[in-house]
């Protein structure tokens, strides 16, 4: 027996505390509504010491603590330049969101982390980056295009292709000027068009397949709903990019982020700890099964 | 014995009134647990004395049954393994994980609960040494360094853990430790399976002015660490202790050998009761055949009930609820046992990733036999039979595996 190493991702950052469960204070500094039932909150670790030896990567999440409530996965998508402040971009869809959406600047929330597999942006220096993402998903990457901006000439071309259900569900539609202006192109596509909307309908994975690309020196890092990610693995593989040349970021339900509640199990993967970033070619066979 | 303090590795008689010296010295230190008959079963509990072993009671083991009757030439530990396990007591069903208070309008995090006494388990078979071992990679993957976890709480027991082992004597049917190299032996060096001290029952022994056979029974003890010294050297301040002779150490040693004969033969007769799971590339064949009918077929007959889970020495799903006060002012993180065969296990955005009794059933067997050895180096079964006896319809994992072992189907599902 001589299974593939599970990941292929370098560590991120380590977690603050050596107790898995122990969380910090943190003070919301800002509130932004984002997309209809989204927002996003920034937040400053109130202990000094701790804000200042906190550290995250691209594609790394928190969990965000409200007592008495529970406890939820949320990606980190701001810049990982500036850890002191950490921005969340939520959907109020359960228990822990809802009450996430009804606090106001000022409240106390209990975080801890960083978690998880980050985006490969180290491997994939040099080369064109394509970030796909479903809706929401452009959350999770939004710390790495942040990250790339800054260190635009580390990389070839860099393209975001952006899908969402109608125009008012894309995400951060006020930062595409400013990452244009760092060099990087933004396409947008909607499924259902309103009457002021002039750019691409349809789904993402079509932007995809007319989306000039040199296939040796690409890679691509994708976020959405797992049948738009298997959709963008497959077309990528028509445009000649390999599964070894993809990257997704998994949602799994989680909650001790450590690998040892064993509830965000994919296959033999613990999403939390080998995840949520994974090269394609280590979950392709996987993906297909039903109800895995 | 008025040697100097016994030693790694020094091997002695002790007697029914050292046994119960036993539990008082550890007693001492330590909240002594150890298998007593309750509820119709042998379960772990806290023992006061030597009393409460389950002497005089064997248990009867199949498929979805468990029976307990009285014979009175048993001893103490001529039980098979019961439902519980180390796990119970090192990863309790629940435990709280934090707490928060609310002064002022504001929340804070509490400090962490002092520490309760540590533990000594009596009567710990191999099986039971593997499971621990195996929950070991679980909660303290930390201490490898590859980037998991170190669990406070399980460290904390772990590391104050006096283990008494005791090798079986007896075999249930549901029993296949000697396939899955867990057992029968308790201790084994090369397994990485060890205690504070070793216990081999040789039986009634002889003694004046009664029948050959009706004497005190005597056990072989083997020290295995310098604090099972410390305890032997305390029993021995007030009994006298005999360093076990040459004819006592083979008979100890052979007890593990003749079950293991014995466990082996049973299975390969093919009339026998027994049972066993060939391990043979177990996870390439299970991820290569996870479209298998077979996980329709089982799932027609599992109830999903999650006795497997909570029976099973290494299962280790947990999740964490919020339980506050009637004020709302304090809150407790409870960490209580999941399991995959429940539908919240997979919870996700309203609905479950797994939402067919096959999908779990797969996810378990999977996971125990597969998934183990990716993320853990080993696979997550000991052989204990646990999960067969107290299955309500008798479910066996040796025949699942058996069966797709049979007719693999290996075009579908894949190897990751």
């Amino acid at each position: 027996m001589n299974p593939l190493p599970l990941t292929t991702g370098r560590p991120g950052p380590t977690t603050l505390s050596a107790d898995p469960w122990q969380t910090h204070s943190g003070s919301i500094v800002a509130i932004r509504d984002e997309t209809p039932g989204v927002r996003s909150y920034d937040l400053s670790i109130v202990d000094a010491a701790v804000r200042a030896r906190y550290a995250f990567a691209p594609g790394q999440f928190n969990m965000l603590y409200l007592p008495g409530i529970g406890e939820a996965a949320i990606s980190i998508s701001s810049d990982p330049a500036t850890p002191q402040l950490l921005t969340h971009t939520v959907r109020a869809v359960g228990n822990v969101t809802d009450a996430l959406a009804r606090l106001v600047v000022g409240d106390r929330i209990f975080l801890r982390g960083p978690y998880g597999k980050p985006w490969p942006l180290e491997d994939l220096a040099g080369g064109d980056l394509i970030f796909v993402a479903g809706g929401l998903g452009l959350a999770s990457q939004r710390a790495a295009i942040l990250d790339v901006a800054h260190h635009r000439d580390r990389f070839g071309r860099v393209t975001i292709l952006h899908g969402a259900k109608t125009p008012s569900g894309l995400l951060y539609p006020s930062e595409y000027a400013a990452w244009r202006q760092a060099g990087i192109d933004v396409d947008c596509t909607v499924d259902a068009p309103d009457s002021a909307w002039t750019g691409a309908v349809g789904l993402v994975t079509e932007l995809l397949a007319k989306l000039p690309l040199e296939p040796s020196k690409s890679g691509i890092l994708c976020c959405g709903p797992d049948p738009m990610m298997a959709g963008v693995a497959k077309g990528a593989a028509k445009r000649g990019l390999g599964p070894e040349r993809v990257w997704m970021s998994l949602e799994r339900n989680m909650s001790c982020a450590v690998g040892q509640c064993g509830l965000c199990q994919f296959g033999p993967y613990f999403v939390c700890l080998d995840g949520p970033v994974f090269r394609y070619d280590r979950i392709e066979k996987l993906l297909g099964v039903r109800c895995l | 014995m008025s040697t100097p303090v016994p030693q790694i590795g020094d091997r002695v008689i002790l007697g029914p009134e050292a046994l119960q010296r036993l539990i008082e010295v550890l007693a001492v230190e330590y909240r002594v647990i150890g298998p007593m008959v309750a509820d119709g079963a042998v379960v772990l509990r806290d023992l006061a004395s030597a009393n409460d072993l389950p002497t005089g009671w064997l248990d009867e083991q199949e498929g979805g049954h468990y029976r307990l009757h009285r014979d009175e030439s048993a001893g103490p530990f001529d039980h098979v393994v019961g439902p519980h396990s180390l796990k119970n007591f090192l990863f309790p069903p629940r435990e709280p994980i934090a707490r928060f208070e609310r002064v002022d309008g504001v929340w804070e995090e509490c400090a962490p609960a002092a520490p309760e006494r540590p533990l000594a388990v009596i009567g710990m078979r191999g099986c039971d040494l593997a499971a621990l071992a195996i929950q070991d990679r679980v909660f303290l993957r930390g201490e490898s360094g590859d980037g998991g976890a170190i669990d406070p709480a399980y460290q904390r027991r772990r590391n104050g853990l006096f283990l008494v082992a005791v090798d079986c004597r007896r075999a249930a049917a549901t029993c296949f430790c000697h396939s899955t190299g867990s057992g029968p032996a308790a201790c084994s060096a090369s397994a990485g399976r060890q205690a504070d001290l070793a216990l081999v029952d040789l039986g009634p022994g002889p003694a004046d002015g009664v029948a050959a056979g009706e004497g005190p029974r005597r056990y072989e003890c083997r020290i295995g660490s310098a604090r099972g010294g410390a305890v032997i050297d305390a029993i021995a301040a007030e009994l006298p202790l005999w360093p076990s002779p040459p004819e006592d150490v083979a008979a100890a040693e052979q007890v593990p050998v003749d079950l293991e004969r014995v466990m082996w033969a049973r299975q390969g007769s093919g009339g026998g009761p027994g049972r066993s799971l060939d391990m043979e590339n177990i996870r390439d064949l299970l991820y290569s055949n996870l479209e298998h009918p077979r996980w329709l077929e089982v799932a027609d007959r599992c109830l999903s009930c999650t006795n497997c889970t909570l029976v099973c020495p290494t299962c280790f799903c947990a999740s964490v609820t919020e339980v506050a006060d009637l004020s709302g002012d304090a809150v407790t993180r409870e960490r209580h046992w999941a399991s995959c065969f429940s539908l919240d296990h997979a919870r996700m955005h309203g609905t479950s990733v797994r939402h067919t009794t096959a999908s779990r059933y797969r996810q378990w067997l999977t996971h125990k036999l597969g998934g183990w050895i990716d993320q853990f180096g080993t696979s997550g079964c000991t052989g204990c039979g646990r999960c067969i006896t107290w299955c309500p319809v008798g479910i066996d994992l040796t025949a699942e595996v058996a069966a797709i072992r049979e007719t693999p189907a290996p075009s579908t599902g894949g190897t990751p």
